[in-house]
C-alpha cells in the first residue's frame, strides 16, 4: 500500500476561498493539502459560471469565474500546495491532540493535523430530473454524463437539454447513432452560437431530430430503456431510444460532511467568529458552506473567514511556538517563498 | 414586512415575513423553507430555486411571470418548467406581494 500522504492541513474544497486558505496557511507558515471531487481547481466559479463577472472582489472592478479562480491559483502557488482532485471526502477521524485523518471515497487516505472545510455548496454533481423510474435506469441506459462515446454506436439516442453540453454530444453522437433526437423546452438554446448552428444544420438535413418538450418519463424493463415520455403544451409524446443522456446542469450537496459529527444548522456549519472553528476542535469551516450570525455567502466574506481560521490553525500545528502576525508587504515567509 | 407563502411539494404551508427589497428567495433561505437550495446565492446561476406562482398572484401582480433572458435560460436546467414558473432569486419583494403565494417544486436537481 502506498504510504498515506500528510499535511499540516488538509483543505477540502478547491473553489476560491479553500484556494485562499492556502496562502492564508502558507503565511502562517502551514503547509497544505487540498482536494475536491470536481478535476480541477475553482469550484463553483468554474463548474457553474465561468463566464460570468463578479463585481464584489476589492480592488477588482469585475473579473470572470474563471479568471478569479486562476488568480487565486497563481496567488496560492507560491506555497507549493498538493492537489487531490476527483476525490470524494467522506469519513473524518480522530482529534487534534492525535491528529485527524479524512478518507476519501476512492480508498485514499490524508493525514493532517487541522482540517479546514472549505466545501462551498457540496458536492457538485449533475442535477437528475424528479422521475421515480430513475435509479432503474441510470447507468445502464440513462447518463449525465459521456465516459465512452463508443457505447452509443448504433442505438436510438435521446439526447435532453439546452446547453453547450447537450448540444456538443447531440452533435458528436449522431453520425454514429441510429438515431438521434435532441429535447429542449423551448426554440432557444443557451450555448454558443456555431454549435447551435451546427445543430440546426444536421436537423435540416435529417442528420438529427429535434423536439420541444420536457422529459416526463422512461419506458424499459430490466434498465433496457424502450423509450423516453415527455410533454409539450399539454401534448404526452414517447421517443422511441435505446439511450438517453440528460443534461441539466450542476447543483451541489453537503454528502457525507454532514455526518462528521459537526454542529450543523440545515446543510450549514456552525462556526464561532473569532477562528471560524466548528464543534470539533481543530476542524475548521469557512466560506458558502460554513454559518453564523450575520453570514453572507460573499467570496470576500470567505478570504476573510480564512485569514482567522489560519491564525488559530497554526497554533494547533505548532503548538510551542510564537506567533507573530505579520504583514504580506514585510511577511519574512512570504518573502522566502516569492524569491524561489 | 411583506409576508410570503411557500406551499411545499407536502402541501405544507411555511410563511416567512420579508423585507421589501429582498428577493424571494432569500427569504426563503433565511427562514430555511425547505426545496429552496439556492446553491449561487442568488447570482441566477443555478436554477435551485426554482418556483411556481400561484395562479391569482399572477394575475394580482403585473408582470411577476416576466422571466428576463438569463433567467429563462437558467429554467433550462429546471425540470418541469411551467408557464408560471419563476426563479425566486429574481423575484423583487413588494409591499404589494403581501401574502404571496408560490409552490416549491418535487426537486430542485
Amino acid at each position: 500500500m502506498a504510504a498515506r500522504p500528510d499535511s499540516e492541513a488538509l483543505i477540502v474544497g478547491a473553489g476560491p476561498v479553500g484556494l485562499f486558505s492556502v496562502f492564508e496557511l502558507g503565511m502562517a507558515g502551514v503547509a497544505a493539502r487540498v482536494a475536491d471531487i470536481l478535476p480541477r481547481a475553482g469550484g463553483q466559479c468554474v463548474e457553474l459560471y465561468p463566464d460570468k463577472p463578479i463585481y464584489d472582489i476589492p480592488a477588482i472592478p469585475e473579473i470572470s469565474g474563471g479568471a478569479l479562480a486562476e488568480r487565486l491559483l497563481a496567488q496560492a502557488a507560491p506555497f507549493d500546495p498538493q492537489f487531490h482532485f476527483n476525490e470524494a471526502a467522506q469519513t473524518l477521524s480522530g482529534d487534534v491532540e492525535n491528529g485527524f485523518v479524512v478518507g476519501f471515497a476512492s480508498g485514499l487516505e490524508v493525514a493532517a493535523k487541522v482540517v479546514v472545510v472549505a466545501a462551498g455548496g457540496g458536492l457538485i454533481a449533475p442535477k437528475k430530473p424528479p422521475l421515480k423510474e430513475l435509479p432503474a435506469f441510470e447507468d445502464k441506459s440513462v447518463f449525465f454524463a459521456v465516459r465512452d462515446p463508443e457505447l452509443f454506436n448504433g442505438q436510438r439516442i435521446v439526447v435532453v437539454g439546452g446547453g453547450d453540453s447537450a448540444l456538443d454530444w447531440a452533435i458528436e453522437l449522431a453520425p454514429q447513432a441510429a438515431s438521434l433526437t435532441l429535447l429542449h423546452r423551448r426554440e432557444e438554446f443557451r450555448a454558443a452560437a456555431a454549435s447551435v448552428a451546427k445543430m440546426r444544420a444536421m436537423v435540416e438535413a435529417g442528420a438529427m431530430d429535434f423536439r420541444l418538450g420536457q422529459i416526463r418519463g422512461l419506458k424499459g424493463e430490466n434498465g433496457r430503456l424502450d423509450a423516453v415520455v415527455a410533454a409539450h403544451g399539454g401534448e404526452t409524446f414517447e421517443i422511441a431510444a435505446d439511450a438517453c443522456l440528460m443534461f441539466f446542469g450542476l447543483a451541489g450537496r453537503i454528502g457525507p460532511i454532514a455526518d462528521w459529527g459537526l454542529k450543523m444548522k440545515g446543510p450549514l456549519i456552525e462556526v464561532d467568529t473569532a477562528a471560524f472553528e466548528t464543534s470539533r476542535p481543530g476542524v475548521f469551516a469557512i466560506g458558502d458552506v460554513c454559518t453564523y450570525p450575520g453570514k453572507l455567502k460573499l467570496i470576500l466574506s470567505g478570504f476573510h473567514e480564512a485569514a482567522l481560521m489560519a491564525r488559530k490553525a497554526v497554533r494547533y500545528v505548532r503548538p510551542g511556538e510564537h506567533h507573530r502576525f505579520e504583514h504580506s508587504t514585510s511577511s519574512a515567509i512570504l518573502h522566502e517563498k516569492l524569491r524561489r | 414586512m411583506v409576508k410570503i407563502i411557500f406551499i411545499d411539494p407536502q402541501e405544507v404551508r411555511h410563511e416567512v415575513e420579508a423585507e421589501e427589497g429582498m428577493t424571494v428567495m432569500e427569504a426563503a433561505v433565511q427562514h430555511m423553507v425547505p426545496g429552496i437550495d439556492a446553491d449561487c446565492g442568488g447570482a441566477c446561476a443555478c436554477a435551485t430555486c426554482h418556483v411556481y406562482v400561484a395562479p391569482e398572484w399572477a394575475e394580482k401582480i403585473a408582470g411577476i411571470l416576466e422571466r428576463s433572458e438569463t433567467e429563462e435560460d437558467m429554467l433550462d436546467f429546471a425540470f418541469d418548467v411551467r408557464e408560471n414558473s419563476r426563479l425566486s432569486c429574481q423575484i423583487k419583494v413588494e409591499a404589494a406581494m403581501d401574502g404571496l403565494t408560490v409552490r416549491v417544486p418535487e426537486q430542485q436537481g
